[in-house]
C-alpha cells in the first residue's frame, strides 16, 4: 500500500507498570483527516508522542512514507515533513507574533541548520508575506508585531496552528487544536482545517470536541485504555454500540 | 549585495561610529578622555558585545569566557615575539585561537544546557587558569607573565627590516591615541557584525533558541550547531579582545583567566542589558570607568577628598567609604551585581525604556484608560 | 602498601570536604530548585568562625613581672590569654580546644546567615530563571568573600588543632594495617566528624517525618505544595541545614587548610563538579562522588603520577567530570529532569 503516509504497527508502550498503549495499529492514508478520540487517559497523547519520536515505543515501529522514524531526533522528523501542533501552546515567548511564524518558515526553507548570519530578515519578503498570509488565515494579522507573551490563550492556540501550517507539512498532527477556544474561534478553526484539507494535506487530529471531529474527519479511531476499540468512517463510529458504551454514551464532553 | 539592508541601520551605525570616534571629546569632562582608559572601554566593549551574542541572544550563560580572553592575550604576545610587532597578524592569531579554544570547550560544554553548561564552562576556565601556572608554563611563563624581549625572533620584522620595541602599526605606536583609534575601529567593526547577526535569520534563530529550545527542535531546527556557532563567535570576540589588550600593553598573565574576570563580563552585559545591541558596550564602559575611579582611591586620597569637613565627620566618611574603594573595588562590583540582578534584570537599556514609557504614559494619560482595555490575559 | 593507605586516607579527607559542601549544594538544588553559587562562601565563613573564635579566646593581657627579667634586662612581659585569667583551667581548655569549640559559634552564626540569605534573597528568586539565580548568588559570593578580605586581609590565616591531637596516630599498631602508617589525629577526627555529619543529615531525611516531606519535595515539589504543607518554612530549614553543614565543615577543615578569603570559590567550583558527577539533586550521589573524587585527586597528586602526567592532579577532577557527563549525562545517580533546560 503505497499511499499510506503513516504506518504505526504493533506499538506497545508502558510507563512503569501502567500499560499506556497496547498493540496499536494505525494506517493513515494520504490526503485524509484521521481523528483519534477517546476518554481522558486513553493514551491519545502518548500515541501522538510516539508518532513524532518524542517517546520511544517498547515494541513496534512507526513508519512515515516508507522511513522508520522511531528513534530519530525531533528535528529530523520535522524536516521529513511531520509537524505537530501542541496542545499547550509551545511558542517563543520572547519573539513577536510574526517572528514566531517566520521561524518555522525558515526551518522549512533553509533546513535544520544554515549559517545565514549575513542575510537580513527584512529582506526575506517572501517569508514575511507568507507569514502574514497565514496570520490572516488564523485571524492574528492585527497582532503581528505584538510580543506573544501578551496574547490570550486562544490567540496562542491559533498562532500555534499558523506555525504548524506555514511549514506545509506532509503530515500534520493536531493535539486538541480547539481546546480553550470560544465557539466562534472553534468554527473559524474548523473552516481553516477544511481549507487545508482541500490542499491535500494529511492530518491526524486528537480532539474532545465531537462537533470538530465530525466536521473534519474522514476516518476515526477510538482509543480506550490504550487499545483501539473501533475504527471507521464517522457514520460507522456513530453507529457503533461499543463506542457508544465506552465513550459517546457515557458523558458528553 | 548591499551592505546595509535598511537605512535606519546605516544611520544607527554612522551615529555609533561618530560617538565612538568622538570619545576623546565628550569623555574629557568626565576625566576619562585619556587613551589608556578609552582603549579599555573599546576592548571590553568588544568582549561584552561578543559575550552578549552567546548569553544575551542565545541564552547560554558562560562563566568561563575569561579563558578565551586570556588565550587571546597569550596568542597575540606570541605573535609579537615570533612574527612581528604589527598588531594585525597578532589580532588575527588571537581571534583564531579564541575561536579554536571555544570550539574545543564547546564540544563538551554544549552537550548540556542551563546550569550544567555554566558549571562546565566555569570548570574549564578554572582548569585553564591552574594549567597556566603549571604545565603550560613554557607558553604562559606562569607568575611573571608573558613579556616581550629584545631577543625575540620576530621573523617577519627581521625579514622586512621593521624595528621598534613595542607593538606598532607601520610605525604608529599602539600605546597612545593611535592605539585608541585602532581599537575604536575594531569596536565599530565588531558592533557592525553583531548588528548584522542580530538582524539575520540566523540571529532570529538564536533568539528563538533562547526563548524555547525544545520547541526549536520540534520546529525542525538542529539546535546544537546554532549554539555551537554562537559559542565560537563569542569565543572569537573574546580572543580578539584579549589580543587587543596585548596590543595596547604587550603583556599577558594568567590572572586574566580568573573566574572574577569571567564574572566581570557577565556583569557588564547584564548591567547594560543582555540581549540588546548597545547595552553590553554601555555596561563595559560604566564598569571600566568606575573601576578606574574607585580603585585609584586609597585612604590618603579619601582624607584629601573630605578635607573640607570637620575632622570627626571626615573620619566617619573615610571609614564608611574606604572598604568600597581601592582594594575594595570588588566589593562594590559584587554589590552592583546583586542590585542589578534583583532590581533591574533587563539592565540599563530596560531602565531607559521604562523611564521613556513612563514619560509617554504621563503625556498620554488622557488615553490611558482606553489602552488598558487590552490587558494581557495571563 | 603503606603509601596506598596514606593516599587513600588523604583522599577521604579531601573527599569529606567535597562531600559536605556538595551535600548542601545538592540539597538546596533538589528542594528549593536554586543554584547557589554562594554556597562555597558559607564553607569559607565557617572556616573563619574558627579563626574568629581562636582569636577571641587568645586575646591576651600583658602584665609585667618585676621579679623576672627578659634577656634584654627589662622586666619580663607575661602574656596570658584573658580567658585564662578569668576562668583559670577552664580558660586554658577553651584556648586549647578553640577549633572544635568554635563549632558552637559556627552553628548559630551559620543558622543566622542561612536564615537571612533564604528569607532576604533566595526566596525572591524561586520563580526567576536559573541564570538569574546563578548571577545573584554569584554576586553574593563576591560580596561575602570581599567582606572577609576586608576584615582579615588577603593572606591565609593558620588555625591550630588542639595540641592533644597534633600528634599522629600509628595506624599500623592500632588497626593492624600496613607496616608503619602514621596519620595525624586531627585529620582522623575530621574524617570521623564528616562521616557523622553526613550520617546525621541522611538519617534526618530518611527517618523523620520532617525529612520525609523534604524528600518528597525533592521528588515532586508541586505535589507537596498541593498537600497543603507549608513548604516555604521547610525551604528555610533546608537552607539552614545546608548552611550549617557547610559552616561546620569549614570549621573542621580550617586547621588543615589555613583559611583565606578565596577558599570558598576554590571549593565551590570543585563541589559543583562533585554534584554534577554525582547527579544533580541526588544526596547519595553527592556523598559518593565527593569521596570518590577526593580519592582520585589524592592518587593523581602522587609524585609517581605527576612525573608521568604533569599537573594531572589539578585537572583530574574536571577530566572525570567531563567523562562522566559525556557517558552518563545525568551523573552517577542523577534523576531525569532535574535542573535541565
Amino acid at each position: 500500500m503505497s499511499n499510506m503516509v503513516l504506518d504505526v504497527s504493533d506499538v506497545d508502550k508502558s510507563f512503569g507498570g501502567l500499560r499506556a498503549l497496547s498493540n496499536i495499529n494505525l494506517r493513515i492514508k494520504e490526503g485524509t483527516t484521521h481523528a483519534i478520540i477517546g476518554p481522558n487517559g486513553a493514551g491519545k497523547s502518548t500515541l501522538l508522542n510516539v508518532c513524532i519520536g518524542q517517546l520511544a515505543p517498547d515494541r513496534g515501529a512507526v513508519v512515515f512514507n516508507g522511513d522508520v522514524i522511531t528513534g530519530r531526533q525531533p528535528h529530523e522528523i520535522n524536516q521529513m515533513g511531520v509537524v505537530r501542533v501542541f496542545q499547550t501552546p509551545a511558542i517563543f515567548p520572547d519573539l513577536t507574533v510574526i517572528q514566531n511564524v517566520m521561524i518555522p518558515a525558515f526551518s522549512r526553507r533553509d533546513g535544520a541548520f544554515k549559517l545565514n548570519m549575513l542575510q537580513s530578515v527584512d529582506e526575506q519578503r517572501e517569508i514575511r508575506e507568507e507569514a502574514e498570509h497565514w496570520l490572516e488565515d488564523v485571524g492574528l494579522l492585527s497582532h503581528k508585531d505584538q510580543f506573544v507573551g501578551s496574547l490570550s490563550r486562544g490567540d496562542k492556540r491559533r498562532l500555534e496552528l499558523a506555525m504548524g501550517l506555514i511549514q506545509d507539512p506532509r503530515l500534520l498532527l493536531l493535539d486538541e487544536p480547539t481546546a480553550g477556544m470560544s465557539r466562534h474561534d472553534t468554527n473559524t478553526t474548523i473552516e481553516l482545517l477544511k481549507k487545508i484539507k482541500m490542499r491535500g494535506m494529511t492530518e491526524v487530529i486528537i480532539e474532545h470536541d465531537m462537533h470538530v471531529v465530525f466536521s473534519v474527519a474522514d476516518r476515526i479511531s477510538v482509543l480506550a485504555q490504550g487499545q483501539i476499540i473501533a475504527e471507521g468512517t464517522p457514520e460507522e463510529i456513530r453507529g457503533n454500540p461499543k463506542v457508544q458504551e465506552a465513550y459517546l454514551g457515557g458523558k458528553q464532553e | 549585495m548591499t551592505l546595509f539592508k535598511s537605512r535606519k541601520d546605516l544611520l544607527y551605525l554612522a551615529i555609533f561610529a561618530l560617538v565612538i570616534f568622538a570619545m576623546p571629546l565628550w569623555l574629557k569632562p568626565f576625566g576619562a578622555g585619556y587613551p589608556d582608559l578609552m582603549q579599555r572601554f573599546a576592548i571590553f566593549g568588544v568582549f561584552a558585545i561578543g559575550f552578549n551574542i552567546l548569553f544575551g541572544m542565545t541564552g547560554y550563560l558562560s562563566f568561563g569566557h575569561a579563558a578565551f580572553l586570556g588565550a587571546g592575550s597569550y596568542a597575540a604576545v606570541w605573535s609579537f615575539k615570533l612574527l612581528s610587532l604589527n598588531p594585525v597578524p597578532a589580532l588575527l592569531f588571537a581571534t583564531l585561537v579564541g575561536g579554536v579554544f571555544a570550539a574545543l570547550v564547546g564540544v563538551v560544554s554544549l552537550r548540556r544546557s542551563g546550569i550544567y553548561f555554566s558549571i562546565l564552562t566555569l570548570a574549564f576556565a578554572q582548569m585553564s587558569y591552574s594549567l597556566a601556572y603549571s604545565v603550560l608554563m613554557p607558553i604562559t611563563h606562569g607568575d611573571s607573565g608573558l613579556q616581550l624581549a629584545s631577543s625575540d625572533p620576530r621573523v617577519l620584522d627581521r625579514l622586512f627590516g621593521a624595528d621598534g620595541t613595542l607593538p606598532n602599526l607601520f610605525g604608529f605606536s599602539m600605546h597612545g591615541m593611535y592605539g585608541f583609534y585602532f581599537c575604536a575601529l575594531i569596536l565599530i567593526g565588531c558592533f557592525y557584525f553583531s548588528m548584522r547577526l542580530d538582524r539575520s535569520p540566523f540571529g532570529m534563530a538564536l533568539r528563538a533558541l533562547k526563548s524555547n529550545q525544545t520547541r526549536m527542535s520540534y520546529t525542525g531546527f538542529n539546535t546544537k550547531p546554532y549554539a555551537r556557532t554562537a559559542f565560537i563567535i563569542s569565543g572569537m570576540y573574546a580572543g580578539l579582545a584579549g589580543g587587543m589588550l596585548a596590543v595596547t600593553d604587550p603583556l599577558a598573565g594568567a590572572e586574566r583567566m580568573q573566574w572574577t574576570a569571567s564574572g566581570e563580563v557577565v556583569l557588564m552585559t547584564i548591567l547594560g542589558g543582555a540581549g540588546t545591541l548597545l547595552g553590553p558596550l554601555i555596561g563595559a564602559v560604566i564598569i571600566k570607568y568606575f573601576e578606574n575611579i574607585f580603585s585609584a582611591f586609597h585612604p590618603g586620597r579619601l582624607y584629601e577628598t573630605f578635607s573640607f569637613l570637620p575632622e570627626g565627620v571626615q573620619n566617619f566618611f573615610v571609614t564608611i567609604i574606604s572598604p568600597f574603594v581601592g582594594e575594595g573595588w570588588h566589593l562594590t562590583l559584587g554589590i552592583m551585581f546583586m542590585l542589578i540582578v534583583i532590581f533591574l534584570p533587563g539592565g540599563i537599556m530596560e531602565g531607559g525604556k521604562r523611564i521613556a514609557s513612563a514619560l509617554r504614559n504621563r503625556r498620554a494619560s488622557g488615553r490611558h484608560l482606553q489602552s488598558r482595555q487590552f490587558e494581557p490575559a495571563e | 602498601m603503606d603509601w596506598l593507605i596514606l593516599q587513600f586516607l588523604n583522599g577521604l579527607d579531601k573527599g569529606g570536604a567535597y562531600a559536605l559542601i556538595a551535600l548542601g549544594l545538592t540539597l538546596v538544588f533538589g528542594t528549593l530548585g536554586v543554584v547557589n553559587f554562594a554556597h562555597g562562601a558559607l564553607f569559607m565563613i565557617g572556616a573563619f568562625c574558627a579563626v574568629v573564635f581562636s582569636r577571641l579566646v587568645r586575646l591576651e593581657t600583658v602584665t609585667v613581672d618585676p621579679e623576672r627579667l627578659s634577656p634584654w634586662g627589662t622586666p619580663l612581659e607575661v602574656r596570658t590569654p584573658m580567658v585564662e585569667v578569668w576562668l583559670g583551667d577552664f580558660g586554658t581548655f577553651l584556648v586549647q580546644y578553640s577549633v572544635p569549640l568554635s563549632i558552637l559559634l559556627a552553628i548559630p552564626v551559620m543558622l543566622l546567615i542561612g536564615w537571612v540569605m533564604e528569607r532576604g534573597l533566595i526566596r525572591h528568586f524561586y520563580k526567576r530563571t536559573h541564570a538569574e539565580q546563578i548571577l545573584v548568588t554569584f554576586g553574593l559570593a563576591i560580596v561575602l568573600q570581599e567582606i572577609i578580605k576586608a576584615f582579615f586581609g588577603a593572606n591565609a590565616i593558620p588555625v591550630y588543632a588542639p595540641e592533644a591531637f597534633s600528634s599522629s596516630l600509628n595506624l599500623s599498631e592500632t588497626l593492624g594495617i600496613g607496616t608503619s602508617v602514621f596519620y595525624p589525629w586531627w585529620r582522623l577526627i575530621y574524617l570521623a566528624s564528616a562521616l557523622l555529619i553526613i550520617g546525621l543529615v541522611i538519617a534526618f531525611l530518611q527517618f523523620t517525618t520532617y525529612g520525609m516531606v523534604i524528600r518528597a519535595g525533592m521528588e515532586d515539589r508541586q505535589t507537596v505544595g498541593f498537600l497543603g504543607i507549608n513548604i516555604q518554612k521547610r525551604f528555610t530549614v533546608v537552607f539552614g541545614i545546608a548552611a550549617v553543614v557547610a559552616g561546620v565543615a569549614g570549621v573542621l577543615y580550617a586547621p588543615i587548610v589555613s583559611p583565606n578569603y578565596h577558599l570558598g570559590m576554590d571549593f565551590l567550583v570543585l563541589s559543583f563538579v562533585v554534584v554534577v558527577v554525582g547527579g544533580m539533586g541526588s544526596i547519595p550521589g553527592a556523598v559518593f562522588a565527593g569521596f570518590l573524587l577526593g580519592i582520585v585527586e589524592s592518587f593523581a597528586s602522587m609524585a609517581a603520577v605527576t612525573r608521568v602526567l604533569p599537573a594531572i592532579d589539578q585537572v583530574i577532577l574536571y577530566v572525570v567530570a567531563i567523562i562522566v557527563l559525556l557517558t552518563l549525562p545525568r551523573g552517577l545517580m542523577g534523576r531525569k529532569g532535574v535542573m535541565e533546560g
